[in-house]
């Protein structure tokens, strides 16, 4: 499979999830594990550009993917926008799940414009936007033990004011 | 989680062959319910065949213009299909009412249609459950209930569906298409495809072994106005605790299916004549002979308060 642009060829056990080979095998450890049970959102990696819980994943049903993590959209010397908003909005405080919330956040908007309805979309033909409501309801499956929703709403909804 | 072999599936013949023949066999899509309960060792397949190269993705419009949807189909694809968004407003409202973004990306609509139930005790392995453990009791019974049916139970098991799609398909008088290991197609109505626990709660679907979902249809679009209402502890990603989908019509009748009361979509289509009288009406009808616990009996007033607010949005 492809990583961030590079391609690797890993033998596994069966058993290995998207999540532990991209950790454990790979060394790229920005991906975080919470919950391995798709319940908190911290594994949030991009497949073929659509994001995923890597922890419900096998990384052998990935053969041939193209993944990006969070490693694979930005450096510390050309942050991702979306990874410069965080920080200007203080968007975390102890940051474990922010990788898995910046890769959730990058990914929602592609799902705006491809007209995917969420929960609080009321016209469902209509044009989908990117109200502050609907990022919430479309972040709903990225958890922050910390509680900083407010500044990465803030964060987000300031890459929304130029995307959608 | 316990070891297993994979292999991709080829033909959906070979595959079925495979799973039939293969003792603790089970197909793969999404995964997203499958590997969770694996890695409790709830699941043990040894063998594991990936559907997901099967050409069982496309949704398509039937001759009598309604829908076939592919198995394969993502539910964040088939809730976004304009046909679906257009005429079974019901069914993509109750897909995005499920799960998050990330596992709707994931999950098949076949895979949706056979997840497990969540009852605190299936998933605790260290408690009997029937469902787990077929004849080591049931430990909801008399146990913590909040979640699970008040209707459909048997002293076997109280579990109830957690689906949220599945409502609306039931509404909308759906079909599950299915191929088995002899080649046989065969097409299986939703109130069917789900079973009631009776006395082999472990038996839950319709399917013989091997068979495999290859679609699920819809007949053509009813109209009305669709809705669909789900009441849950979080604004956002929780499973139901009482559910209603609607197809309500100008002329006042209608179809309503419950979510979240029962082993499978709770409709009583003889109770929706009680339509125009009003949700009390329909509810006394659809829950009569209900056997809720101490802690659940309340989803039935909540259902019935529910429903009376879909009504309310249908005519305003």
């Amino acid at each position: 499979m492809d990583v961030n642009g590079v391609s690797y060829t890993l033998t596994l056990d069966s058993r290995t999830t998207l999540l532990d080979a991209l950790r454990e095998h790979l060394h790229l450890t920005g991906t975080k594990k919470g919950c391995d049970h798709g319940h908190c959102g911290a594994c949030t990696v991009l497949v073929n550009g659509t994001r995923i819980n890597a922890c419900l994943s096998l990384a052998v049903m990935h053969e041939g993917d193209s993944i990006t993590t969070i490693e694979g959209l930005g450096t510390p010397g050309d942050l991702h926008p979306m990874q410069a908003a965080f920080l200007k909005h203080d968007g975390f405080q102890c940051g474990y799940c922010t990788p898995g919330q910046i890769c959730s956040a990058v990914a929602l908007f592609d799902e705006i414009k491809k007209g995917v309805p969420s929960h609080v979309t009321g016209d469902l033909s209509a044009p989908m936007t990117a109200s502050n409501l609907e990022l919430r309801e479309r972040m709903s499956g990225n958890i922050c033990r910390c509680g900083a929703y407010s500044n990465i709403q803030d964060a987000i909804a300031e890459i929304a004011g130029g995307v959608v | 989680m316990k070891p297993f072999t994979y292999e991709r599936a080829t033909s959906p013949a070979a595959a079925i062959e495979t799973v039939a023949s293969t003792p603790g066999a089970k197909f793969i899509a999404g995964g997203t319910n499958l590997l969770d309960l694996m890695k409790f060792e709830i699941e043990r397949p040894t063998h594991l065949v990936d559907v997901r190269g099967l050409p069982l993705a496309a949704i398509e419009d039937t001759e009598d213009g309604g829908l076939r949807i592919g198995a394969l189909v993502t539910n964040t694809d088939l809730a976004a299909h304009p046909r679906i968004k257009r005429d079974y407003g019901v069914l993509s409202r109750a897909i995005v009412a499920g799960a998050t973004g990330q596992l709707r990306n994931k999950a098949s609509v076949g895979g949706n249609l056979l997840q497990r139930n969540r009852c605190p005790y299936f998933y605790n392995t260290n408690m009997p459950c029937n469902k787990r453990v077929p004849g080591s009791g049931c430990s909801a019974i008399g146990g913590i209930s909040r979640s699970l049916a008040v209707i459909g139970t048997s002293d076997s098991c109280i579990a109830h569906n957690p689906g949220d799609m599945a409502v609306a398909l039931r509404v909308l008088d759906a079909a599950v298409e299915t191929m088995n290991a002899d080649g046989q197609t065969r097409s299986i109505p939703i109130a069917d495809f789900l079973l009631l626990p009776g006395e082999t709660p472990e038996i839950e679907f319709a399917l013989q072994p091997g068979e495999l979902i290859t679609a699920v249809t819809l007949r053509p679009p009813l109209g009305g106005t669709q809705h669909y209402h789900k009441v849950r502890d979080r604004a956002s990603y929780a499973f139901a605790i009482v559910s209603v989908a609607a197809v309500l019509l100008e002329d006042g009748t209608g179809r309503i299916a419950f979510g979240g009361v029962a082993p499978k979509p709770w409709r009583i289509e003889a109770a929706e004549a009680a339509l125009p009288d009003g949700a009390e009406a329909v509810a006394s009808a659809v829950f009569e002979g209900a056997a809720p616990m101490e802690d659940n009996a309340f989803k039935i007033p909540l259902a019935e308060r529910t429903l009376a607010l879909v009504i309310a949005e249908g005519k305003a």
